[in-house]
């Protein structure tokens, strides 16, 4: 049950909207809606991947962001130029903590910032030959990349450099696979489209390279689609995996390599992990391969043995088998953790604003826990996506599209939550308002949180969090009514 | 005209439209026999398309060109 009433939510919303001036309540109230699980369709109720309403603060990154943050950045073995000025490459570095085995800079370069540092000059005369010459350099320098992708910035887009190209050209004279990718920031309304385009480009200049080669097959092949390694989750859910008997051919894209993505097509099903970031090229692989994909969830222990059941289920007695055997291994060390964390946790309201699949996801870990998803919300989800949200949330809890700054702040005023899981740019908000804050995209420099062994970090994160002796001391002492043991600490 | 994509679940035929990710349940199909594949299409969302048609495909999904009869985009 959520904490509030379904009349109570809408009148929450109404109040809320109220600042708003006209024009701009009528869009906000789109975005906002509570949760009917009844629905079939979110469509009629919330409005999402749509542009942000000029004013407000909005939480969103850019088609940049999208493709070289999330999909391109995290291959280890690719070097990704961010191709444009200094700033964007430079401030999207390493930040989110896409681990990989690998020395830097020598097989792996996941944390370095390539960049061609666009200056005024190459704005007026182009910038093409510079991308030439840095591809040359970059080859000579780390000459143990296995391929390059050009990561284009806005300016590229605006002068209409040929990137495409200086890529073909590069590709044929260094026998790589150089990848350009369209994904200037200014296209489309959030980092969703970065995620298309940067699949789209998989699709187009490195799926097919090695069809028709050789490639030992066994029938138990599964790619992890969407998993990043943030913090190590996707060596969390591979464990699981392997020890059922499944044989990992490749990790999209956390700790992948070029190789790993070229032989995906050899698999017999894909494990899609972040459904809003890889759908795209699951759907292209089952429609030129034949191979099925299947979403799964690695939060917490009830979705895990759903979906280690789920996965099984597209496999023979064998794997089955397997799955219950790892179900029945891990189970006492699930419980194990429940036992210790739920009592400190139970009851405990939690608030989520994440961006495109994890508001509904830890949903079941939350539960696990005995804690209560008060309410949801994405930066950049589509409409699928609130469809499999309203089943996973409870009845009349309120969900968000593309929250505004000060819509979040107020909503958290009124629903008073325990936790709050949302990014970096609102962390410090929060945490000034006093509310235990903790941020869902890189896990808060923890992790994993994936798998049973992430479940355990994430168990202990969240009662970390909350049950900080810090929070009591927000107010300061002369305001605080009874001050007793401060007095006399302080005489 | 557009490229659609569809494919089978176990509740019948979805519709998917990569250029603005729109992905739908597809309520009826006007032809869905061997012989005689397509025509018109309502979605669950009220929207309606209209495929040329055709033999149906030997294997799903299968991505094909649509145009836009009605609606909901």
């Amino acid at each position: 049950m959520s904490a509030l009433t379904r009349e109570e939510t809408e009148a929450l919303i109404q109040e809320v909207l109220e600042v708003y001036p006209e024009k701009a309540k009528k869009d906000r109230a789109k975005h906002l809606m509570i949760n009917d699980k009844e629905l079939e369709s979110s469509k009629k109720c919330i409005t999402s991947n749509r542009k942000s309403l000029p004013g407000v603060m909005t939480m969103r990154g850019c088609a940049y962001a999208g493709s070289k943050g999330v999909v391109w950045g995290p291959i280890k073995d690719v070097i990704s130029i961010s191709h444009g000025p200094i700033g964007c490459g430079q401030y999207s570095r390493a930040g989110r903590r896409n681990y990989y085995s690998g020395t830097s800079g020598v097989d792996s370069f996941c944390e370095m910032n390539f960049t061609s540092d666009f200056q005024e000059k190459d704005i007026v005369f182009g910038g093409d030959k510079k991308l030439a010459k840095l591809i040359n350099e970059i080859e000579l320098l780390f000459p143990l990349n296995k391929g390059i992708s050009i990561q284009s910035e806005c300016p590229v887009g605006l002068i209409g450099d040929d990137i495409e190209a200086v890529a073909k050209k590069a590709a044929k004279e260094l026998n790589k696979p150089v990848v350009p990718v369209r994904c200037e920031g200014f296209r489309g309304v959030s980092q969703s489209l970065g995620h298309h385009i940067a699949n789209d480009s998989v699709r187009d200049w490195i799926i097919s390279n090695r069809d028709g080669q050789a490639f030992e097959k066994t029938p138990y092949d599964v790619a992890i689609l969407g998993d990043y390694n943030v913090g190590g989750d996707a060596w969390a859910s591979r464990i699981l995996l392997e020890e059922m008997g499944l044989r990992v051919v490749a990790q999209w894209s956390g700790d992948g390599t070029l190789a790993e993505m070229e032989n995906t097509p050899n698999v017999k099903l894909n494990l899609l992990h972040c459904y809003r970031s890889m759908n795209y090229i699951s759907r292209h692989m089952e429609e030129k391969y034949g191979i099925p994909w299947v979403e799964y969830n690695f939060f917490g222990p009830t979705k895990i043995k759903e979906s280690l059941r789920k996965i099984a289920g597209f496999f023979d007695d064998k794997i089955k088998e397997g799955a219950e055997r790892v179900i029945e291994k891990y189970t006492p060390m699930m419980d194990a953790v429940i036992a210790k964390f739920k009592p400190r946790l139970q009851g405990k309201k939690v608030m989520l604003y994440v961006g495109g699949l994890r508001p509904r996801h830890v949903v079941g870990a939350y539960e696990d826990l005995g804690m209560e998803v008060v309410g949801a919300g994405y930066e950049f989800a589509h409409n699928d996506d609130y469809d499999r949200t309203i089943k996973e949330m409870g009845d009349a809890t309120l969900i968000y599209d593309d929250v505004t700054g000060y819509e979040f702040e107020e909503f958290v005023k009124a629903l008073k939550p325990d936790l709050i899981g949302s990014g970096i740019k609102e962390k410090y908000v929060f945490h000034k308002m006093g509310v235990p804050f903790r941020q869902l995209h890189s896990w808060d420099y923890s992790g994993p949180y994936h798998g049973c062994d992430g479940f355990a970090v994430f168990a202990r994160d969240m009662d970390m969090t909350i049950n900080n002796p810090c929070w009591n001391m927000m107010q300061t002492p002369w305001q605080q009514k009874a001050p007793g043991s401060l007095l006399k600490a302080a005489a | 005209m557009a490229n659609i994509m569809i494919r089978k679940n176990d509740k019948g035929y979805v519709f998917y439209m990569p250029k603005r990710d729109i992905e739908d349940s597809i309520v009826s199909m006007e032809f869905d026999t061997p012989e005689k594949w397509g025509g018109e299409i309502k979605l669950g969302n009220g929207g309606a398309y209209y495929i040329e048609p055709q033999s149906a495909p030997a294997r799903l999904p299968y991505s094909v060109r649509a145009r836009r009869i009605d609606g909901v985009e």
